[in-house]
């Protein structure tokens, strides 16, 4: 059994969120950055466990810039087994996903976990172009996974429930909240980190896609207007005449 | 420019969501002349399909097929391409709810077309083809230029009120070209909390969170959300302590909620727990501490006791409603 996470880095999530160079470029000044909860508490830590019930090879991925290798080495230390960083920067999913396509198409994994969703693009978009572009099935926002030999059983969420689907390996699967518990490293996976290999790869031609022109930070709210707990009619009126929320 | 819209439907209902993506791409191909065509996958009746006319769509294209009820992912890209190749439409319109997450990233990469998910406005055509979506998890937007020819987006749920009109579409059958081997997932049961509107598509959420100290005191958050025909949500220690299922939680781990109206009951308002819900148009928060951040965030506030208050609340809005 051979898993790949794919793992990417996303500002810490109480970071503070700002634009330089005429607002086209995230502010990275006093931003820590993280593994991709996602990423990290649900696809990483179920592979681990996959590994740990009935063996298996976890390989970390990640497609970006040598910035990128503290995160990875976090993975590791987790309790990955060998990583790849694909030396390329870019923000458009589908460069990222054919990059991982192609890395998967050499190796062959029978599962591969993305998280849910980065949670500074919010694109929700790499797990089913990588399974499109390998032409796998996909399972997507995942909350359990369970294996019986070369079936997954998998309950994925749909609008107000969930449901439980069956398919055979291999496949793509993004995770969400409920795949597993997260998990600290400790300083014996910390030291074993350094060790492990982390190879990097040059990307392949691929066409970008879609390119970001700017951001912008929503328009300020206007404050508060406190009501009286004692006047909570008060506080109805106002939903109702000038908030027309009611 | 010929637009194709995914209009999803379960159970044989066309969702709000789908509603809304029509009425999105009926107006971008408005724009450019172009015609706006719907393509609904499984069994659906003729009046839920008409109804997509309404919403702006000029053209149903109905893959009747039992097989395609449920949604496996490879499947349905096969054949959204195969009806966008057939309608040669350049733009794929999709709902960001759970299904296009599923399925518009597979017809982007078939097709080589740029992917932009969770689009809050129409492309702004002057300068490229540039569509805002939230990014941070609600604390900026980004605009993202698609440069590809073809171009796939996904629009964020309860973002664009659906504005029924009489106008009307053709139904036509659509051959899905689809065999059983192109099947590998497998439903085996669904699960959905029935009579219950699913948060992302609620108009009004009533949200509680630590500061109700215990799932026996939820029939006060229930008894102002019934009050007001609301759903219910909760903070993610309270769906972490089992007080309320998972499926209820929002933020930055759980669901991404745009209500028109957030009321928020004994929730601080961390940082991770307002990603999720600070898209919604109206917050009211309702908190004994004064300094509570979410007051920052809130339109409308009350500093008291949610166990004094919120019964006298639920009072009032009864009232309202008589
Ligand atoms: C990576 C990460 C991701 C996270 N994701 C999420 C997420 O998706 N969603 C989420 O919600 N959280 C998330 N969290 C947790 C988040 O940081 C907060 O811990 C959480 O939101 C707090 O929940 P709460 O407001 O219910 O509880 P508390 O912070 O304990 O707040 C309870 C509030 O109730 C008030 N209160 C107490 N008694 C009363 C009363 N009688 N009447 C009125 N008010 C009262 C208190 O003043 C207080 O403000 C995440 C954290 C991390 C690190
Ligand atoms: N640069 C990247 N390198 C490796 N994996 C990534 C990268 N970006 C995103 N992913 C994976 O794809 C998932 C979804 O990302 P996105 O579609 O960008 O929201 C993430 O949770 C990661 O698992």
């Amino acid at each position: 059994m051979k898993i790949l996470v794919c793992i990417s880095k996303t500002p810490d999530t109480t970071a503070k969120i700002a634009f330089t160079d005429n607002n086209t470029k995230f502010s990275e000044t006093g931003v820590q950055f993280i593994i991709n909860p996602y990423d990290e508490w649900y696809a990483l830590v179920r592979a681990l466990e996959l590994k740990e019930t009935q063996g298996a090879t976890v390989h970390l991925l990640t497609v970006g810039g040598a910035d990128t290798e503290p995160v990875i080495r976090k993975a590791l230390a987790l309790g990955g087994d060998e990583s790849f960083r694909i030396n390329a920067d870019s923000q458009d999913s589908y460069y990222i996903a054919s990059q991982i396509a192609a890395h998967a198409k050499q190796q062959g994994y029978d599962l591969i976990l993305t998280g849910k969703e980065t949670i500074n693009y919010n694109g929700s978009s790499i797990g089913g172009m990588i399974a499109e572009l390998l032409d796998l099935p996909f399972i997507s926002i995942a909350a359990k996974l369970e294996l019986n030999g070369a079936t997954a059983t998998l309950n994925r969420e749909i609008e107000g429930g969930e449901e439980i689907v069956q398919v055979n390996l291999p496949v793509v699967v993004s995770c969400q909240k409920g795949m597993a518990e997260a998990r600290i490293p400790n300083m014996r996976g910390i030291m074993a980190a350094k060790s492990k290999p982390l190879t990097v790869v040059e990307p392949v031609e691929t066409p970008t896609l879609t390119s970001i022109v700017s951001f912008e930070m929503p328009p300020a709210k206007a404050g508060v207007k406190l009501i009286s707990p004692d006047n909570v009619e008060e506080l109805v009126k106002l939903l109702h005449e000038e908030a027309k929320a009611l | 420019m010929s637009v194709l819209i995914f209009a999803d439907q379960s159970q044989g209902k066309i969702k709000k969501a789908a509603f809304e993506a029509v009425q999105y791409g009926a107006k971008l191909a408005r724009q450019s002349g172009g015609t706006a065509t719907a393509i609904v996958l499984g069994e659906v009746d003729n009046a839920e399909l008409a109804a997509l006319g309404n919403y702006g769509a000029q053209k149903v294209l109905h893959a009747a097929d039992a097989r395609l009820n449920d949604i496996d992912s490879g499947v349905a890209a096969k054949v959204i391409v195969a009806a966008a190749n057939q309608e040669d439409a350049k733009i794929i319109i999709f709902s960001h709810n759970f299904d296009g997450r599923a399925i518009a990233p597979r017809v982007a990469a078939r097709l080589q077309a740029g992917l932009v998910t969770g689009a809050i406005a129409l492309p702004d055509t002057a300068n490229g083809f540039v569509v805002k979506k939230t990014v941070f998890s609600g604390k900026a937007f980004a605009n993202i230029n698609i440069t590809s020819d073809k171009k796939v987006i996904s629009v964020m749920p309860n973002t664009f009120t659906p504005e029924k009109t009489d106008a009307t579409a053709t139904v036509m059958p659509f051959q899905a070209a689809v065999n059983d081997a192109d099947f590998r997932v497998k439903v085996t049961s669904v699960q959905t909390v029935s009579g219950e509107v699913p948060l992302t598509e609620a108009e009004t959420i009533v949200s509680g969170g630590r500061g109700l100290k215990g799932p026996e005191n939820w029939g006060l958050v229930e008894d102002l959300a019934k009050a007001l025909g609301a759903a219910t949500a909760c903070s993610r220690p309270v769906a972490d302590s089992g007080w309320r299922p998972h499926h209820e939680h929002v933020g930055q781990t759980g669901l991404t909620v745009r209500p028109n109206l957030y009321i928020a009951i004994g929730i601080s308002g961390a940082i991770q727990h307002l990603a999720g819900v600070n898209g919604s148009k109206v917050i009211v928060v309702i908190n004994k501490d004064p300094e509570a951040p979410f007051f920052k965030a809130a339109d409308y506030g009350i500093v008291g006791d949610a166990f004094e208050v919120v019964p006298k609340l639920t009072e009032a809005v009864k009232k309202l409603k008589q």
